[in-house]
């Protein structure tokens, strides 16, 4: 399915959760609203002309000074039908969260553990919502533009040589 | 010497602290930190090319408790930096410790919230190694960099 009907596609079943479609070097990035990403997530995976069965990357981006929102990423893949679309949902900053997409495709726990951990953004519905890349006692989340980016927590370090010479 | 002028020609003197040195200098067994891409040429030093056999530390050992020599190879966050406390510690005396590249060294152009500035701020460091990465002929020489600083020291005293 080409880009053009696959937006239009989308359009006309979800008029009302759709917001925008653009199409850059071939490629559709649709952006809808956040309360539906989770039943557009699920049509795209079984509607059997599209069977987006691979959620390739799933990830945040901090546009809190532009636009006072977050980003949610999702790349799909099709590995049957050989096509991909991007999918964007804003989410206003002072209420990070949305509904999680693991139960459409399984991968996207670690993922959306990932984006909980950089950005805090809360996924409602997720199995189990804990920090995936930092140590567990760091506080705040690193990727958000309003961290700074030396903002080392030497207490972790302290608890090395606790915890080691104990 | 008079005493050896008596032993005839096939027997030596020498000291303990000579003896002991000789034998740990010349059987170093690396115990392989690999981080990140400093690690690629530490495997190199090994290979055929450039041989690290060469200087009798070529057996490099997957268990911290074979080791004597910890080559950490990269960039050491703080997540990661327990690890590394945890491996040092469970090699035995007397070991040495080489900080190869320069994230192990200082945190290199990880100025960031997730990367440790320097090893030395987790476990002693005896040689640092600069270079990013170094090559392969670097970490030989920062061997026999250790085993120069073996030579010197005493039995009694570690």
């Amino acid at each position: 399915m080409d880009n053009e009907s696959l937006a239009t596609l989308i359009k006309n079943r979800f008029p009302d959760a759709f917001v925008d479609f653009s199409i850059f070097l071939n490629e559709l990035t649709l952006v809808v609203k956040r309360e539906s990403i989770s039943e557009i997530a699920g049509f795209l995976k079984e509607n059997e002309d599209l069977e987006f069965n691979f959620l390739s990357d799933l990830c945040g981006v901090d546009r809190v000074e532009s636009n006072g929102v977050f980003e949610v990423v999702y790349h799909l893949y099709s590995l049957s039908k050989n096509h991909r679309v991007r999918l964007k949902v804003y989410i206003p900053s002072n209420e990070p969260r949305v509904s999680t997409v693991t139960h459409v495709w399984k991968t996207a726990n670690w993922h959306e553990r990932e984006a909980y951990d950089m950005f805090g953004i809360q996924f409602d519905g997720h199995p189990d919502l804990r920090k995936i890349l930092m140590p567990d006692e760091f506080k705040g989340h690193p990727l958000r533009k309003d961290y700074p980016i030396d903002g080392r927590q030497p207490a972790t370090l302290r608890e090395i040589y606790r915890k080691d010479e104990a | 010497m008079g005493l050896e002028s008596h032993l005839g020609d096939n027997i030596l003197t020498t000291t303990v602290n000579t003896m002991v040195n000789w034998a740990r200098k010349s059987a170093l067994w690396p115990m392989p930190f690999g981080l990140a891409c400093c690690a690629i040429e530490m495997m190199a030093a090994v290979a055929p090319r450039f041989d690290l056999a060469r200087f009798g530390a070529e057996v490099f050992r997957f268990s911290p408790r074979q080791s004597d020599l910890m080559i950490v190879a990269g960039t050491l966050t703080y997540k990661m930096a327990s690890v590394a406390r945890k491996i040092y510690d469970q090699m035995p005396e007397p070991k040495w410790v080489i900080a190869m590249g320069a994230c192990a060294i200082s945190g290199g152009v990880f100025n960031t919230y997730s990367v440790v500035q320097g090893l030395d701020q987790v476990i002693p460091v005896d040689v640092y190694l600069p270079g990013c990465p170094p090559r392969p002929e670097a970490l030989i020489h920062a061997i026999m960099e250790i085993q120069k600083k073996i030579e010197k020291e005493s039995v009694r005293h570690g």
